[in-house]
């Protein structure tokens, strides 16, 4: 329940007077009003401070520091205020939570230092409206990076024994910095990088001529020269391709990588040509080859951060340039075949075919202009003066376009992932706060018939299973089980001693839906032929009259033609899974929305339950005929199914 | 009178000018989206003082007091309409649909059928509720049951109301409902409520039925305490 709405509590009782007339069985007794003190305003000072707010607003979420009993520690007898010594700023925005229901995060303020007042109120971040989650968790996420970064300077001083020779080399490998050694291999690596790069180019260059033959580049003058550094470099190359196969934690992952790829297609050319050197036919096609040695250039992105980064640019900006690139095409298309149809007619025309004019299209548009090729028609001239100004804006205008389109769909992206996980992730909240309440319903419902069956049992318990709850927690209650006993319809609980329970049940119950599904599918498996949706079946069945006593003998299924037996059986199998831990079921406490003050016999496991809840949404439970087992993954084994069923979310509808 | 509407609703029809001119097209575009702009933010209400509240129901001073922190808080306006009126009871209801229930509590709220409820309107009939006469609360009941404030309750219209509390239970009741539950439920409503068997329930034979019947009785006087 949202905060301002419990104030709506006495008018959704009231309004259940509507039901009064039709419902045919007596109304559970309300809860009894203990302590009715009036709405007193209580003085909170926060360091000097004073805020003051009614007492009933800070009840709204009695699971934090301020909502329950934890603030008479802080009561001062003197003043008769509550005096906290902590930042008064930030209790702004913690008693607006209260007020509003929505907790907002000031951008201000120091993400540690909120962070620690919220864990000091008890209050869990994940509560922070829409409108700041973004920037909390984004500067969270900095801060932890940056704690990431120290953290990890720190251990890089740090010896690690623990470490395999194999994840110290490739720590070495990826992190130069973590050893001499590797510094040295590093420096090594782009050494010899720029050896081979710088060989390559001057290999082309003319040196002077020998005398009685014809101008010869470096390359076939000292070809023993740099067939050796050649050489040499592809020695290290492979020595270190090697070496990283080896120290890779994941050799196929390390084979499909880029940069494994660019080392391979440097090296290959020089055993490739190795093992082919005579053969006339294919040393054109080795010539080639060769060019493939370029690439070795791209082994320094290893060495420089820029160009990964810039790498990484162009391949998430692809679909951009690709519209550049079609828009270009299709101006160049058109143009050239204008400009060939134009320079038909004027002889000695350079436009000899429409291919052939892509060239000076191209030339043009991007103004070059190289003078190769001119029009020399009125007609082409026109056109030609028409596609220059046209390649102007075909170009000039899409580029700024790119650059900017490329930084704002980069970091839309990243905001719509957020987005969309920060949705699932709210999603999943709100449904766990929605189960919360409808499970602490059924937890103080059982919590109630546990404490009826032990005293029928007679023995000798307390009272109490848990801490109470709270009045509006117990009105809520209250009104639910009006409605269940309107309409002849009630929440089933799984508690331990349903058995006992069977035979006091008047009504249909709330159940959630893991028995409702065992329920059905049971009945299905029966040869009843009823679909798992109740409102499908048309079967004229018995029917339950409000009051009927549902002994275990015979049933007042108004669904099915089960025999009796049959329904015991079912009934003992809901019992057999529903045992008995004493674990309560779902309870929310501090991992909801604060509501909740059903903490019981639980102990502290806030996290956990959000995430069975958050597991068991998508998965339906898979039902056996035996009836055994459905919990969720995440609950381990039949003894602790409490937790499991309840966790188990109850389909809610939608706000 | 305290209550003051400060709409800036254009009541004016706009003439359409044949003209073709873009300008003005445009010029009556925008000033149609500030209007409209306008006349959604500056609906608002302000009840009748406390005194003659006090005066016109059950309720003290501060138990008004209380009623309207609530009542401001969620419906700053001032008055609810009917989403929000259903979005609020929805949310004690987390398991099924109350959406067909709170629609025929708001025709029950909205006296005037104006389509919004005030707090007055609202603060009166909960008076009723929780703090009138038997009698008082039983006709309201009777009320909220017509549907079309005929004067007249026909099966019809126990069925609905009957199917839309059911509706609020949800589909995962033990044991699973029927399709005629609802049907039979109103059938036995009819019979004990139905004197002559005419098919239809007057607010006297409404009365009378339910005089007779302890457990409403009892169940009437549930909600004393709720303020």
């Amino acid at each position: 329940m949202a905060a301002g709405v419990a104030a709506w509590l006495p008018f959704a009782r009231a309004a259940a007077i509507g039901w009064m007339p039709v419902a045919n069985c007596p109304m559970p007794l309300a809860p009894a009003d203990k302590n009715k003190r009036q709405d007193e305003l209580i003085v909170l000072n926060v360091s000097g401070r004073r805020f003051q707010t009614w007492r009933t607003t800070l009840e709204r979420y009695p699971d934090t520091l301020l909502g329950s009993t934890e603030k008479e520690f802080f009561f001062n007898e003197d003043t008769k205020e509550y005096f906290f010594d902590r930042d008064p700023e930030v209790f702004r925005c913690v008693l607006n939570f209260y007020r509003t229901g929505k907790l907002h995060y000031p951008r201000y303020e120091c993400i540690s230092a909120y962070d620690d007042e919220l864990a000091f109120y008890g209050i869990l971040p994940e509560i922070i409206g829409d409108c700041c989650y973004e920037e909390y968790k984004d500067r969270k996420r900095e801060n932890a990076e940056r704690l990431m970064d120290d953290n990890d300077s720190e251990n890089n001083q740090e010896s690690m024994p623990s470490l395999s020779f194999r994840q110290t080399m490739w720590r070495a490998f990826e992190n130069p910095h973590t050893s001499t050694l590797a510094l040295v291999f590093y420096y090594v690596t782009g050494f010899f990088i720029a050896v081979s790069v710088i060989t390559n180019v001057v290999e082309t260059v003319p040196c002077g001529t020998v005398p009685g033959s014809k101008e010869l580049p470096c390359g076939e003058r000292y070809s023993v020269a740099f067939f050796c550094l050649d050489t040499a470099c592809v020695m290290i190359f492979t020595v270190e391709y090697l070496l990283r196969l080896f120290a890779a934690p994941s050799r196929y992952r390390f084979v499909r990588s880029v940069m494994s790829i660019i080392d391979v297609v440097a090296i290959m050319p020089y055993y490739i040509g190795l093992v082919m050197t005579n053969n006339e036919d294919v040393s054109g096609a080795f010539v080639t080859l060769r060019v493939f040695r370029v690439f070795r250039i791209f082994k320094f992105s290893r060495h420089s951060q820029g160009l990964r980064i810039l790498g990484y640019t162009l391949k998430s900006c692809a679909s951009e340039l690709g519209f550049l690139l079609f828009s270009l095409t299709m101006a160049i298309i058109i143009f050239a075949t204008v400009m060939f149809y134009a320079e038909k007619g004027s002889s000695a025309s350079k436009f000899t075919s429409i291919p052939a004019s892509f060239w000076y299209t191209i030339v043009t548009m991007t103004t070059l202009g190289y003078g190769d090729m001119v029009p020399k028609t009125i007609a082409g001239k026109i056109f030609g003066s028409i596609c220059s100004l046209s390649g102007v804006l075909v170009i000039a205008l899409p580029v700024p376009v790119i650059v900017s389109n490329f930084s704002r769909i980069y970091h839309q992206n990243q905001r719509a992932d957020k987005r969309r996980a920060q949705k699932k992730a709210r999603l999943a909240r709100i449904r766990v706060a929605k189960t919360g309440s409808s499970n602490a319903y059924l937890h103080s419902k059982r919590n109630g018939l546990l404490t009826e069956a032990l005293e029928l049992m007679g023995t000798p318990e307390e009272e109490h299973m848990g801490k109470s709850t709270s009045l509006i927690e117990s009105q809520h209650h209250h009104l639910l089980h009006c409605l269940e006993k309107t309409t002849g319809s009630s929440y089933l609980v799984g508690d331990p001693l349903l058995s006992v329970r069977t035979s006091t049940i008047k009504n249909h119950e709330f159940i959630d839906e893991q028995m409702f599904e065992q329920n059905c599918m049971e009945s299905s498996m029966q040869n009843y032929p009823s679909t798992r949706s109740p409102s499908l079946s048309s079967h004229p069945g018995l029917t339950t009259t409000c009051c009927s006593r549902r002994s275990k003998k015979t049933t007042h299924l108004p669904n099915c033609n089960l025999p009796a037996a049959r329904l015991r059986s079912m009934q003992e199998l809901s019992t057999i899974h529903i045992q008995g831990s004493e674990q309560p079921s779902l309870t929310t406490s501090r991992s909801s929305l604060n509501l909740k003050a059903d903490d019981g016999l639980r102990p502290n496991c806030k996290t956990s339950q959000i995430t069975t809840a958050i597991i068991s949404i998508p998965t339906p439970p898979a039902l056996t005929p035996e009836g055994e087992s459905r919990p969720p993954p995440a609950s381990p084994g039949p003894n602790t199914n409490i937790p499991s069923i309840a966790s188990n979310v109850v389909k809610v509808s939608a706000l | 009178m305290g209550a003051v509407m400060g709409t800036f609703s254009s009541l004016q029809t706009k003439q359409r000018r044949p003209s073709k001119d873009i300008a003005w097209w445009y010029y009556q575009y925008q000033r149609d989206k500030i209007e409209d702009e306008l006349e959604m933010t500056m609906v608002c209400h302000r009840p009748e003082g406390l005194e003659q509240l006090e005066a016109q129901t059950n309720f003290t001073k501060r138990e008004l007091q209380v009623l309207y922190r609530g009542f401001k808080n969620e419906c700053p306006s001032g008055v609810v309409n009917e989403e929000t009126f259903k979005q609020i009871y929805a949310q004690f209801f987390p398991h099924g649909d109350a959406s067909m229930y709170a629609h025929y509590l708001f025709h029950a709220f909205d006296i005037t059928q104006t389509g919004s409820v005030k707090f007055e309107d609202f603060v009166t009939a909960l008076s009723i509720l929780l703090r009138g006469t038997v009698h008082e609360k039983l006709r309201w009941t009777f009320n909220l049951y017509d549907i079309n404030k005929d004067g007249y309750i026909n099966k019809e219209e126990m069925m609905d109301i009957v199917k839309a509390i059911y509706d609020m239970m949800g589909k995962y009741t033990y044991p699973v409902l029927k399709e005629d539950t609802p049907r039979q439920h109103v059938d036995v409503f009819f019979q004990k409520m139905d004197k002559n068997k005419d098919g239809i329930v007057t607010l006297d034979e409404f009365l009378e039925s339910c005089q007779e019947d302890d457990n409403i009785m009892r169940s009437l006087q549930l909600f004393q305490n709720v303020m």
